[in-house]
């Protein structure tokens, strides 16, 4: 046990020597959180907007300050001839333009339709998306208060909610991703790196002709990173819930939990590397390529898997952040009992302990 | 036997139908300085591996220090230090930090490897370098620092695998001293080199070629057999010998 201990004390002065990696490690999870939450963030708020009205009605004029009054919204220029719509997308400030057909407030009380078009910029898929979804959002309460005011009582009335995120804050979004992507990032990278260093350097040798059991060497490895991830889950989570306020809906001792087994996925993907590689620079590279970059595409931390082709679907099932970033959006957020989870917990449990045998096993042969 | 500290008997290691160690039989006696030279891919370090305990053999005999190198590989690393070609310290830990790191793993008390500490550091010179990181000393004495830390939990057999590589001669010299210190309290020492020189400050000397030894005797007797004046002669007409390309 003296033997582990003092191993274990070595392997923190390595990481707290190197001060530009420790400076890395623990302010990465911080620098991307606010990234995500305020530069990357995909939510819309005070878009410039541009109106074509030739009726100039109540109508009109209702749903003008209906947009203006949303926090969405801001209503920027009154166009006079429909030509100008193309003049004000190439500026660039304008983000929806609203055309309202003629004689608006009359269609729409006696025939019951009224034409209008929402123009967005579509060289931005989804902003334009989401942009119109708010325009429709606004329109659609509008239409629901003409038909309570004109109509029978028994009128069924659909209301537009937003499951979960009914603000559609993005934040809700991005923290279980960067978490996902913060812990394998450190923990497998981080340790392959530093499994590997010894081979480099030449001390793995006089380590393993040492009485201290290889076992206890990656455990050693894994100790310190094992530590570090934890402390940058807790900067993460308390980041999302006081700065993004994002609130842990559901059972923090199972979020946790689930954490945990994914750390523990992401030492054994970290020691497998390891054993498959001879530089430090392979080591990171593997990492960062082989790690970073399905993460980024294909765990949703970016790209909804709903929307991807069936065959990137099948593929994102082998990337286990994916499993672990829905469990957390389920854990966190919806605030869904843990049985809800079991699948993700399944899948995360599979893979690690399937990571860790094979990469122990690789780990040993190596060694002859 | 008593004397005998390693022993093997047709030790033999292929990988594949490549047999990198071809049933080699030699013994060390205690406290000897024992050469163990040979040209690049001979086999030296796969034959030294296999007695540390980092690669098992394919087939034939071995004991290191009383123990199977079979079946006892753990009760051998307790009794055998190794020093790596490669330098076997760690460059961002303090000197001391070094001496306590593998004290520990070897299971000393932390009270005994205090007072070694103290003890070393006196002996090599290096009091005032005891908060030094290893990175910033001088390559001559990181490789004595390493030797000392190979040898800080007194094992019977320390293995060096060329320990002096890219040093001054007179560092080299220096060295040596510290190898005859430690044969002096009853170490074992097996030591590879390219060094001629080196070579005649061993007790016995053995010479590889093509994965099975071909010469082994003291310096002097083996200069007698072949007729030279120099150890220099000796390994360059044995080695010659040798139909292996370098691996």
């Amino acid at each position: 046990m003296n033997e582990f201990l003092s191993f274990i004390k070595k392997e923190f002065y390595h990481i707290f020597r190197d001060q530009r990696t420790i400076l890395i490690l623990l302010v990465m999870p911080v620098v991307q959180i606010i990234l995500f939450g305020f530069a990357i963030t995909t939510e819309v708020k005070n878009t410039q907007v541009a109106l074509f009205d030739p009726s100039k009605d109540v109508a009109t004029q209702y749903i003008k300050d209906k947009f203006q009054a949303s926090e969405y919204f801001t209503i920027v220029e009154e166009l006079t001839t429909p030509n100008q719509i193309n003049e004000v997308f190439k500026y660039g400030k304008v983000g929806l333009v609203i055309v309202f057909s003629e004689d608006f407030a009359d269609n729409l009380l006696h025939t019951g339709e009224a034409a209008i078009q929402l123009i967005t910029d579509g060289t931005e898929p989804n902003q334009a998306s989401m942009l119109t979804g708010y325009a429709s959002g606004i329109l659609s309460l509008y239409q629901q208060e003409l038909m309570e005011q004109y109509h029978a009582p028994f009128q069924i009335v659909s209301e537009i909610r937003m499951l979960y995120n009914p603000q559609l804050k993005s934040a809700y979004n991005f923290v279980p991703g960067v978490m996902g992507m913060v812990l394998i990032l450190i923990c497998a990278m981080m340790t392959s790196i530093a499994i590997v260093r010894e081979k480099e350097m030449g001390t793995m040798e006089v380590l393993l002709s040492s009485p201290l059991k290889p076992i206890y060497i990656i455990l050693a490895k894994a100790v310190p990173y094992f530590s570090l991830s934890i402390f940058n889950l807790a900067t993460i989570l308390l980041l999302a819930v006081f700065v993004f306020n994002v609130p842990v809906a559901g059972n923090l001792f199972w979020l946790i939990l689930l954490s945990l087994l994914f750390i523990f996925l992401a030492l054994s993907l970290g020691l497998l590397i390891s054993t498959l590689v001879d530089s430090q620079l392979a080591a990171m590279l593997i990492s960062g390529m082989a790690l970073m970059m399905p993460i980024m595409l294909l765990s949703g931390l970016v790209f909804p898997i709903e929307s991807m082709p069936e065959i990137l679907q099948w593929i994102s099932a082998i990337v286990p952040a994916r499993w672990y970033i829905e469990a957390v959006k389920k854990l966190m957020i919806q605030g869904v009992e843990v049985r809800y989870v079991t699948k993700e917990f399944l899948i995360l449990a599979v893979m690690a302990v399937g990571l860790m045998l094979i990469s122990l096993k690789n780990f040993k042969t190596r060694l002859n | 036997m008593e004397n005998k500290v390693i022993y093997t008997e047709n030790l033999t290691k292929k990988f594949g139908d490549f047999t990198a160690v071809d049933h080699i039989s030699f013994s060390v006696n205690k406290s000897e300085v024992f050469g163990f030279l040979g040209a690049n891919g001979a086999g030296k370090t796969t034959a030294m591996r296999m007695l540390c305990g980092l690669s098992h053999p394919t087939s034939g005999k071995g004991t290191v220090a009383g123990f199977d190198i079979f079946k006892q590989s753990e009760d051998v690393k307790k009794n055998i230090g190794y020093m790596s070609q490669k330098f076997s310290l760690y460059e961002d830990l303090k000197v001391w930090e070094n001496l306590r790191l593998f004290g520990g793993i070897y299971g000393m008390k932390t009270k005994e490897i205090a007072e070694k500490t103290d003890r070393i550091l006196h002996e090599l010179g290096f009091e005032k370098e005891r908060g030094t990181l290893v990175k910033s000393l001088p390559l001559g004495w990181k490789q004595k620092l390493s030797f000392s830390v190979s040898i800080f939990h007194e094992p019977k057999i320390v293995f060096l695998d060329e320990p002096t590589g890219g040093v001054d001669p007179v560092t080299r010299r220096q060295f040596w001293e510290l190898i005859y210190d430690a044969t002096d309290r009853g170490i074992t020492v097996f030591v590879t080199t390219h060094y001629m020189d080196e070579a005649e400050y061993c007790d016995r000397v053995s010479i590889m070629v093509d994965g099975k030894i071909e010469a082994l005797d003291s310096p002097k007797n083996l200069k007698n057999q072949y007729r030279t004046q120099n150890m220099y002669d000796v390994f360059y007409q044995i080695a010659r010998k040798a139909t292996r390309v370098e691996i």
